[in-house]
């Protein structure tokens, strides 16, 4: 009997609890029951801007065939996609080292560390698998036992 | 935050009971994060598929015979557009604005829809040249990573027409607010994934 009805005080408790924090912070604006992150329009219109940049000059760069070095124009489009993609964490996602309390970006951070052990341990062991295990030209194929 | 959440209301007297049971305000947000983080991993490892058999051609077509970059270029603008106009949902949803806000979310889904559609578009034409997804594992991989972040928009939108009727039906509740910004947080995501995606396999396709 008790632990119900505790249960059911306890959630009736909580209920209030949450009103009176809403009203207490209606004025804010941006700040609710749960911490929802909270925009305004300049960081938008900065966000966006910067990524019509980073998107368009890329596009160009390969379109156009501006550099005749193709590994230049690799290189640069690379680096554009990465600070594009800061860009969006920042200005759309709100991503910042404050938003619940840390938590956020530490994940982001261990993401970014498993994505890249990914990505690049996996390039450069197929790479080397496939340097070491080229097929066997027509010599090597008569000679085998 | 802390200090807010812990205090009971002073009214009660039954001060630990609350403490001890309440949960943590933001405990949905930081959940959804989570989640954004682990589809990462997902697209990380479609990534490094793509990476290392995105030039297995099979004496097939390679990427510069079949990507038309004006078209991704298109593509990607209304990705960026619609990342715009979701933002500005967000913004009249702080002002408690249920019209304008469903306005914007709206004009946020059409622009999901020339996505998805101009994607199913290129592959419909790609697979009508032959160069469909078993024709070698360049395609393979091709297919399956964009493919995915397709199926990513697409229940994006279904998410947002669904979040639409909740809207108009029940307005700005927390509840829905709450789910706005999941919503925000995972269609800011595609948009962070297709920067990956123009990139890696139809800007460096192209140069190959």
């Amino acid at each position: 009997m008790s632990a119900a009805d505790l249960h059911g005080s306890d959630s009736r408790l909580n209920q209030s609890h949450v009103h009176g924090h809403e009203e207490a912070h209606a004025g804010d604006g941006h700040h609710d029951g749960d911490e929802l992150p909270h925009a305004n329009l300049r960081d938008y219109l900065i966000g966006f801007l910067l990524s019509v940049f980073l998107t368009a000059i890329p596009f160009w760069l390969v379109i156009g065939e501006v550099f005749a070095d193709k590994r230049i124009t690799t290189a640069i489009i690379v680096v554009f996609a990465i600070a594009q993609m800061l860009v969006h964490i920042v200005y759309f996602l709100h991503l910042d080292t404050r938003s619940q309390a840390g938590w956020n970006m530490l994940a982001a951070i261990f993401t970014i560390v498993l994505v890249v052990i990914a990505i690049s341990g996996s390039l450069w062991v197929m790479y080397h698998m496939n340097a070491n295990m080229m097929p066997m030209d027509e010599h090597e194929l008569r000679n085998v036992p | 935050m802390s200090t807010h959440t812990m205090s009971p209301p002073a009214e009660t007297g039954n001060r630990y009971l609350v403490a001890g049971e309440h949960h943590p305000a933001n405990g949905t947000m930081l959940g959804f994060w989570l989640y954004l983080m682990s589809d990462c991993l997902i697209f990380a490892v479609l990534f490094a598929m793509y990476g290392v058999v995105g030039g297995n051609y099979a004496a097939g077509p390679s990427p510069k015979d079949l990507f038309d970059l004006e078209l991704v270029a298109v593509n990607t603008a209304m990705l960026l557009l619609s990342s715009i106009t979701y933002g500005m949902a967000m913004l009249e949803m702080q002002r408690h604005r249920v019209k304008p806000t469903m306005l914007w979310l709206a004009v946020t889904g059409l622009f999901g829809l020339a996505f998805i559609g101009i994607e199913m578009y290129e592959f419909h034409h790609l697979i009508h040249e032959g160069a469909g997804p078993q024709r070698s594992a360049f395609l393979s991989a091709f297919f399956t990573l964009v493919g995915t972040h397709g199926l990513h928009v697409s229940f994006g939108i279904v998410w947002l027409v669904v979040l639409l009727t909740q809207l108009g039906r029940w307005g700005l509740t927390a509840a829905n607010r709450r789910r706005l910004a999941c919503l925000s947080l995972f269609w800011h995501f595609l948009d962070v994934i297709w920067i990956g995606v123009f990139t890696v396999v139809y800007l460096m396709g192209a140069l190959r």
